[in-house]
């Protein structure tokens, strides 16, 4: 009864999204305002039945309803209540459930905090959002429906993929989908400004919450994913440049490069068309990346379904929306009128090269991801693009743009000088070469790669620091004066200072582990010992136990420096009996400065066990640098000036058209 | 025909191994610490055929087992990296590589990105000097000066 209840509110919820679609959108062209205001309820009455199916779905979950074939496939009467939750979206329908529940939901809250917003635009946004609602909750309905009954139900389920039985995965995808998702917010925007046919700096003062919003939720769905992939696969590595992995990587850097140009729509009034396209071309990535996964061109852990139908009716999705965003574009953008002046060397001028560089990194993944499948379509003839290739590819592309990582921020609006701001980059050259010249100490017999990288961290870490230091006036001023400063600093700027800081880190991170990481692999009887990297690792015992839905091998290991003891770890290999699948579970030491990385392998008492060690230095900073980024946009998010609605203060608004204060 | 046996073939390969056993095994490792480092370095670089996007470094597939195995072989027989590369492609083609060869077929993905680049910052440059022709620079009016001093003057004094 209850699935068919929400198989119900989804019909329902398609409705209102096709009432929500046409009726405002109609009113604003006829400036009716009764017919626009029906936008505001439908956009809430269509997050409500989208709310009430997934809850419907989620009952089915925890109460193991498996008359419904849905839970049946992918869950099981013993699998722990979290993964009964997340196995809602654990698989191809229930996924697609969430996706559109995220939509609702961004839909919702312009209704319910866009009162600062002009009604016509306001209603034609919530009219383009429902459009994409009711493209996929007729997906959904026609390809995908989670409600199908079973007839007779089953006793018990199939269970959820074992790999995905894991905390990190549990939130992984809600936190990617309101990254994918988010971005729909912007193409709205942007297809409702295309629509109007004006941009303005009110315009921009939305988009960029809501940018950033999405930006940090994906910021964080892709760590915890590589950091599953990390401890989960058991192969120490933690991107594997995956086509799966790519694809939620591009709507990353394309978002990254609209959060940057959004902030010159909003400052600078300069740069809208760009932003227009660029925040059509971020959401196509996001959906380009549901299609790839979700149709079975790419296979992998995350392809669910491996269904062509599915596949043609989003590529068709794609297609209507994207094509149709494009062709409004091409002629509406033309009409747009230029905003403020600057000279190329300011901050608008560098913030240009960041979107250049970051949509060449974009097409950099995008060609690499996609080229294969084209050469294969068009000529029938197979190449492999993998992890070498990016690494020859992208590397070079992010080099240019952590070099004016450190100098764009202390360009000065409209007109730059670039003289000073080298001269202030002094502190960037030496902390650059002191780390660089460190790095060379310790490891003077090896590729000189690594001090690059670090040379370059250290570089990007000493320009923002430095471009901090003299906004509060650090050193220049007394101390106290310094600190009033910096209450006073808006939360962007530190927003800031800490995204750049955490990239910093993450580089240190990326380029230790793979130029440092080192490697073991025995074959280890109880109390075998070896060593890795200078540790000492005894195999101590291994013991067969028994998990909730699962038997398991569980090792412990030893570990010493020095003859004394460090720690004991225990790494397992579990067996999932109702999906016949094996799983490894690692065991990582962390310390600030490195991960000792233990995975049990295959083996039994009499012949022993393979044991893989893995030497991981500073991996810990990867995670920590993402970390520190995820925080940088929550501060920034939280700024004032960002928070929605929040009117300008007219005299700070003046000094900020007139391009004299220097505040982001 | 054949390429629905190698799709059936990869997705018994598939369903049949876990994803996530890693590859080496102590019986393969070399003697000779020098030519297994090289091992390594050439096993990532190689295409496990039948999986999906791994090296046979990655991969615990027979086939990738097998590679592995040749590829130490001709190590310790004294073959270059160049030998073991160009034996192979001979075998199976290019697709063994993970990092594809740059030849006619490549080109747009070798050298796509580096044209978007060049390309992009034309349009860039031509936007810049379009706009400065049709927006020639206003010099401030006599109240925006006084304003302008008024606000050097508040921000000295804060």
């Amino acid at each position: 009864m209850i699935a068919e209840l929400g198989h119900y509110a989804l019909v329902l919820a398609l409705l209102i999204a096709l009432v929500q679609t046409t009726v405002p959108l109609y009113g604003a062209a006829r400036n009716d305002f009764s017919l626009m205001g029906v936008a505001q309820p439908a956009a809430t009455a269509q997050f409500i039945a989208i709310a009430i199916a997934f809850g419907a779905l989620t009952h089915a979950y925890v109460t193991s309803d498996f008359s419904v074939i849905n839970v049946a496939e992918n869950s099981h009467s013993l699998k722990p209540l979290l993964y009964k939750i997340s196995g809602v979206w654990g698989n191809h329908e229930g996924s697609m459930i969430l996706w559109v529940l995220i939509l609702a939901l961004f839909g919702f809250a312009v209704a319910q905090f866009g009162v600062h917003l002009p009604p016509t635009l306001k209603a034609r946004v919530l009219s383009v959002q429902a459009s994409i609602g009711v493209a996929f909750l007729g997906f959904i309905l026609l390809t995908s429906n989670p409600f199908l009954r079973l007839d007779p139900a089953p006793i018990d389920g199939r269970d959820l993929n074992p790999l995905l039985q894991d905390p990190g995965l549990a939130f992984h995808p809600p936190m990617l989908y309101l990254g994918y998702v988010g971005f729909s917010m912007a193409f709205s925007f942007a297809v409702a400004a295309l629509i109007e046919g004006r941009v303005d700096p009110a315009w921009a003062r939305w988009v960029r919450p809501w940018t950033l919003a999405a930006w940090v939720a994906l910021t964080a769905g892709i760590t915890l994913g590589s950091w599953w992939a990390y401890y989960e696969l058991g192969w120490g590595g933690w991107w594997y440049w995956d086509p799966v992995e790519n694809a939620s990587f591009m709507p990353w850097l394309s978002g990254t490069a609209l959060l940057h140009s959004a902030i010159v729509v909003e400052k600078r009034d300069a740069l809208k068309s760009w932003t227009i396209l660029l925040a059509i071309l971020t959401f196509a990535l996001s959906l380009m990346g549901t299609f790839l996964v979700r149709s079975g061109v790419l296979t992998s852990v995350h392809a669910f379904a491996v269904d062509p139908e599915r596949g043609l009716y989003i590529l068709a999705i794609l297609v209507l929306f994207v094509g149709g965003a494009l062709i409004m574009f091409a002629l509406r953008a033309p009409s747009m009128k230029l905003g403020g002046l600057f000279q190329p060397i300011s901050r608008e001028g560098g913030l240009i090269m960041n979107n250049l560089l970051l949509s060449v990194a974009t097409a950099t993944v995008f060609i690499g991801t996609l080229y294969p499948l084209f050469l294969d379509a068009t000529t029938g003839q197979k190449v492999s693009v993998g992890p070498p290739f990016f690494n020859a590819t992208f590397v070079p592309v992010m080099i240019p743009l952590v070099l004016l990582m450190a100098i764009g921020p202390m360009l000065a609006w409209k007109r730059g000088d670039l003289s000073a701001a080298m001269s202030r980059l002094w502190f960037a050259v030496a902390l650059s070469f002191a780390i660089g010249i460190f790095v060379f100490w310790l490891h003077s017999d090896e590729p000189l790669a690594p001090v690059i990288g670090f040379a370059l961290a250290g570089w990007l870490a000493g320009g923002t620091l430095k471009e901090f230091a003299d906004r509060i006036g650090l050193f220049r001023d007394q101390l106290s004066k310094s600190l009033s400063k910096a209450r006073r600093l808006p939360r962007s700027a530190y927003g800031m200072t800490m995204a750049h800081l955490g990239l910093s880190i993450f580089i240190c991170g990326a380029v230790a582990d793979s130029a440092w990481r080192t490697e073991v692999v025995i074959n280890a009887k109880e109390k075998d010992k070896t060593s890795v990297a200078g540790f000492e690792a005894q195999l101590e015992n291994v013991d067969r136990l028994e998990g909730p839905n699962y038997h398991l091998e569980r090792a412990t290991v030893i570990i010493r420096k020095n003859g004394e003891y460090v720690t004991r770890v225990f790494p397992e290999r579990r067996f999932y009996p109702v999906q016949q699948m094996p799983t490894t579970e690692a065991a990582i030491h962390t310390t600030l400065l490195a991960d000792i990385y233990v995975s049990l392998g295959e083996g039994s008492k009499g012949q022993g066990w393979t044991l893989r060690l893995w030497y991981n230095p500073l991996i810990p900073w990867i995670w920590a640098g993402c970390l520190i980024m995820v925080v940088g946009g929550l501060i920034s998010l939280s700024d004032r000036r960002l928070r929605i609605g929040a009117p300008f203060k007219q005299a700070h608004k003046k000094v900020q058209e007139n391009g004299l204060l220097e505040d982001a | 025909m054949a390429k629905y046996q190698l799709f059936m073939l990869t997705l018994a390969i598939i369903v049949s191994l876990p994803l996530n056993a890693p590859a080496v095994e102590p019986s393969e490792i070399l003697q000779n610490p020098q030519l297994e480092v090289r091992a390594r370095n050439l096993s990532q670089n190689i295409r496990c055929l039948v999986c999906q996007n791994q090296s046979i470094d990655d991969s615990n597939a027979s086939l990738a087992k097998d590679l592995r195995k040749i590829v130490r072989e001709q190590l310790i027989s004294g073959a270059s990296d160049n030998d073991i590369y160009d034996f192979l492609i001979a075998r199976y083609g290019d697709f063994v590589l993970l990092r594809p060869p740059v030849k006619a077929t490549t080109y747009i993905l070798w050298y796509g990105p580096l044209f978007i680049f060049f390309a992009g910052l034309l349009l860039s440059v031509l936007f810049l000097i379009r706009r400065k022709r049709i927006m020639p620079e206003e010099p401030l009016s006599l109240e925006e000066k006084e304003e302008l001093s008024i606000l050097i003057s508040r921000e000295k004094e804060g």
